[in-house]
């Protein structure tokens, strides 16, 4: 099996190689991935767009189309991930684990006890020890507002730096992320519930395929920003500019929420508990 | 030789995505365990990104964001020659992010199988499937 795996991939390495000397040097200006329409984008991007990283311009606006589609494949990961492995009706514990926060001491509630529930000095644990982190936490908690904030830069920022939807949602969820980590899954379902990660993920589908309706309806091709100059008021060129803006922030509200509801259900295998 | 050894060179980007594709491809095919399949799947992922990025770049020549100033905004005209191409940027932008997506759905699809089967190791799962 080995040695057939190495005969099959050392071919197709082979068959790679030999076909590797026509294609184009490295950096090689004439390369054909160059010559088509890359020149047209580079060349018009301003004037069409008013928006000067042409990354952004081609990615939201000349192949908006494309990356609507993208969204729509992200959103769909996230829901076929919850669909797989979201467990509801898992059995329950018969007892609950308690930690009290200031000494460290785990209590255990038997079935029908009274549970400290939403009790800021008492945290819901699953197994008999959990390592309480200080360092860790305070460190996160630190860390984690300038990592959201930075999110944000990179989303708004997008037309004249390098950044966008896609760039600043993963950010954004990292930094959701990285406190789920740090802390448990139950303290980050407290900041952003399941429930509301997974609304956001379609919120975000919703505003990027409701400006492409939005085109339409004012007398536009699906996806073309100009015919809102009307509503935005600005002239054409600018409208797309902020067109632009618009499907980034729902792209990045939809690949934030995303990231965040693959962690959740991969992290508690569905079960939504402590977590990792 | 001489001229052999820089055509050689001048194409070092393709032999790094084509020697990654070859350690994915392997790992696709020759591991027994469905988390190192999984890893394989993405380094190919990755050495696609490779090769697309290599092919837009130009040598020497600025990132795909037209310089600009605050005043003279697009007031000159822009070459084309100056900036590198953007379209396999953009192409592999929106891959980056689905191959995460896809990702997250293969290691929830390998989590089922962990939790129907209790291995992850190929021939075990056949093993099991044929005693059932």
């Amino acid at each position: 099996m080995r040695k057939l795996a190495l005969i099959t991939v050392l071919l197709m390495g082979g068959l790679l190689f030999y076909g590797t000397p026509d294609f184009p040097s490295w950096g090689d200006p004439q390369s054909p991935a160059s010559l088509h329409v890359s020149p047209y984008y580079i060349e018009h991007s301003v004037e069409d767009t008013a928006v000067p990283n042409i990354v952004t311009a081609i990615l939201a606006d000349y192949r908006g189309y494309d990356t609507m589609f993208e969204t729509a494949v992200i959103f769909s990961a996230g829901i076929a991930c919850l669909f797989l492995l979201r467990v509801y009706r898992h059995k329950s514990a018969r007892t609950r684990l308690y930690r009290h926060n200031l000494t460290g001491v785990t209590l255990r509630i038997a079935k029908g006890g009274k549970l400290p529930e939403g009790s800021a000095e008492f945290e819901r644990i699953d197994s008999h020890w959990v390592p309480y982190d200080m360092i860790i936490r305070v460190t996160s908690r630190l860390t984690v507002p300038f990592v959201q904030l930075f999110a944000l830069y990179v989303i708004a920022h997008g037309h004249h730096s390098p950044g966008g939807g896609f760039q600043g949602g993963v950010i954004f969820g990292a930094a959701i992320i990285l406190y789920a980590i740090s802390n448990d899954l139950r303290g980050a379902f407290r900041r952003l519930s399941e429930k509301a990660a997974l609304l956001a993920s379609a919120a975000g589908v919703l505003i990027y395929v409701g400006t492409g309706l939005l085109c339409l309806l004012l007398g536009g091709s699906f996806l073309d920003y100009s015919k809102l100059a009307g509503i935005l008021h600005v002239d054409a060129i600018m409208a797309r500019s902020h067109g632009i803006l618009i499907v980034e922030i729902g792209v990045g509200l939809a690949v934030m929420a995303v990231m965040v509801s693959l962690y959740y259900n991969l992290s508690s295998a569905g079960r939504h508990d402590e977590g990792l | 030789m001489e001229s052999l050894l820089t055509n050689f060179l001048a194409k070092y980007n393709y032999w790094v995505y084509i020697g990654l594709v070859m350690i994915g491809m392997y790992a696709m095919i020759a591991k027994r365990n469905l988390v190192k399949k999984i890893i394989g799947m993405n380094i190919v992922q990755t050495a696609v990104i490779l090769f697309y990025v290599s092919i837009g770049a130009k040598k020497g020549k600025a990132i795909p964001i037209i310089a600009h100033g605050h005043e003279n905004t697009g007031h000159h005209a822009v070459q084309a020659l100056d900036y590198i191409s953007p379209l396999p940027h953009v192409l592999m932008l929106t891959a980056i992010v689905v191959s995460v997506a896809t990702l997250g759905v293969a290691l929830a699809l390998a989590m089922k199988i962990y939790h129907h089967y209790g291995t992850l190791e190929e021939n075990e799962i056949a093993s099991r499937i044929n005693e059932s």
